[in-house]
């Protein structure tokens, strides 16, 4: 099976337009051959458009001038050497288009026109590998400098108590949506620079927290994550039903999820037990068995937080 | 062994991130309970399930898995598919079932989580 790999995506991306040189060397006709030969030399370029009265007539290259050398024909002019009514690729259309005819035609360049014949520029391979580099370069860098910034804020931002605060709303029932909220937290720690592991942790616990408010809360709840140098503070709270027997809903296994949302293949009894494993300290409470709290806290070392390098 | 190579020796079809196939597979989970993936399976895991809902690859990804293989001919969503590709999570289906897969994985030499080393 191929492999595709963004470099396949940004040719189905990227236009023609896009990568081909604007700055056209053109010929006309008239132009003789060794005129041909100072312009190719001193534009260091391969080969150039034919044009005549603003048309696009020809494209002649240094293989059509090597030829005239070897014959003798310096003084022949370039309408007499050049390939007529040459393939013209259009501007709008994507690098995929070019790269299939460069790989079938075999020629080395191809004029570029817009959308009403007109002569806009020139592509060559070179051009196309150039530009697909460029692209490659951009987005590398852009995400870089994504990282790095959100890496170093504990060390960016000076207080006596730093702390990142983030806040979901989850709505009961809403499966379309069950694991978003993780999800983003996830992300969010990836971009905080914490390390595979922790970030790992955290989100396993973030999602059964979450599932647990989706299943059995009765309006949903809210799921905060606080960020801090040294720990990572998971919370939920809801208005309820709450949990009646605590102790009994902490064991593995023990479920009062209904068969339709185990079916789906939640509500095995397990979610609990998982925040507790994931975590350093897990605090449940659901006082009167009105509503429920649930802290859950992931103690952070020095090495946890990869900010001098900067990157996962 | 990577994501690509197993889809070759199953003949399984790619079905979601056809770019993330190069992740090197550490090992594989089974099991449509979702709990117990998150508390079981490793990272690079692939997971073989017949749940196919949009939950899965929230799964997947939470849990850091290679791809999820989806068995049993059952068809994932559009909603599990457009997920599946934000979020960069291979989704491979086959209709053989879940014991087959798993035992033709062993055959391959991916190893389950009892025996990977950590």
């Amino acid at each position: 099976m191929p492999q595709v790999t963004r470099l396949h995506e940004l040719v189905y991306e990227l236009k023609i337009a896009e990568v081909m040189t604007r700055e056209v060397v053109t010929v006309t006709p008239q132009t003789s051959m060794a005129e041909l030969r100072e312009i190719l030399r001193n534009h260091r370029i391969s080969g150039t458009p034919v044009m005549e009265n603003g048309e696009l007539v020809g494209i002649i290259s240094i293989e059509d001038l090597i030829k005239a050398l070897a014959a003798g024909e310096m003084d022949v002019v370039v309408g007499e050497k050049m390939t007529r009514d040459p393939v013209a690729l259009c501007a709008d259309d994507r690098i995929v288009l070019a790269v299939d005819r460069f790989t079938r035609s075999g020629f080395g360049r191809f004029p570029v026109v817009d959308e009403r014949g007109k002569l806009v520029g020139i592509l060559t391979q070179g051009d196309i590998t150039r530009g697909l580099l460029k692209k490659l370069e951009v987005e590398y860098h852009e995400e870089e400098v994504r990282r790095y910034r959100a890496s170093h804020i504990f060390e960016d931002v000076v207080s006596d108590r730093t702390s990142i605060f983030l806040h979901y709303e989850v709505v009961a029932r809403d499966f379309d949506h069950a694991g978003e909220a993780s999800s983003k937290i996830k992300r969010a720690l990836d971009h905080l620079g914490f390390s595979p592991q922790i970030v790992r942790r955290a989100a396993i616990a973030a999602y059964e927290t979450e599932m647990n408010i989706i299943i059995h809360t009765d309006e949903g709840g809210e799921l905060m994550v606080d960020v801090r140098p040294e720990q990572i503070v998971i919370r939920a709270t809801d208005t309820g039903p709450g949990i009646p027997d605590i102790e009994r809903a902490m064991q593995p296994g023990f479920s009062t999820a209904p068969e339709w949302i185990r079916e789906m293949g939640f509500g095995a009894g397990m979610g609990l037990s998982n925040i507790r494993r994931c975590t350093d300290e897990m605090r449940l409470e659901s006082p009167l068995g009105t509503r429920t709290s649930l802290e859950a806290v992931i103690y952070l070392d020095r090495k946890d937080l990869r900010s001098e390098r900067g990157r996962a | 062994m990577t994501l690509e190579e197993l889809c070759r020796q199953l003949q399984l079809e790619v079905r979601a991130a056809p770019r993330k196939l190069d992740a090197e597979v550490t090992g594989g989970y089974a099991s449509d309970l979702l709990s117990c993936v998150m508390a079981k399976s490793q990272a690079g895991n692939v997971w073989v399930t017949l749940q196919s809902h949009p939950n899965v690859v929230a799964v997947a990804s939470l849990a850091g898995l290679a791809g999820i293989i989806i068995t049993e001919g059952m068809n994932p969503d559009a909603a599990t598919i457009e997920k599946a590709e934000e979020e960069g999570i291979p989704i491979l289906t086959t209709e053989l079932t879940t014991f087959t897969v798993v035992g033709r994985l062993f055959e391959l030499g991916v190893p389950g989580v009892d025996d990977i080393r950590t």
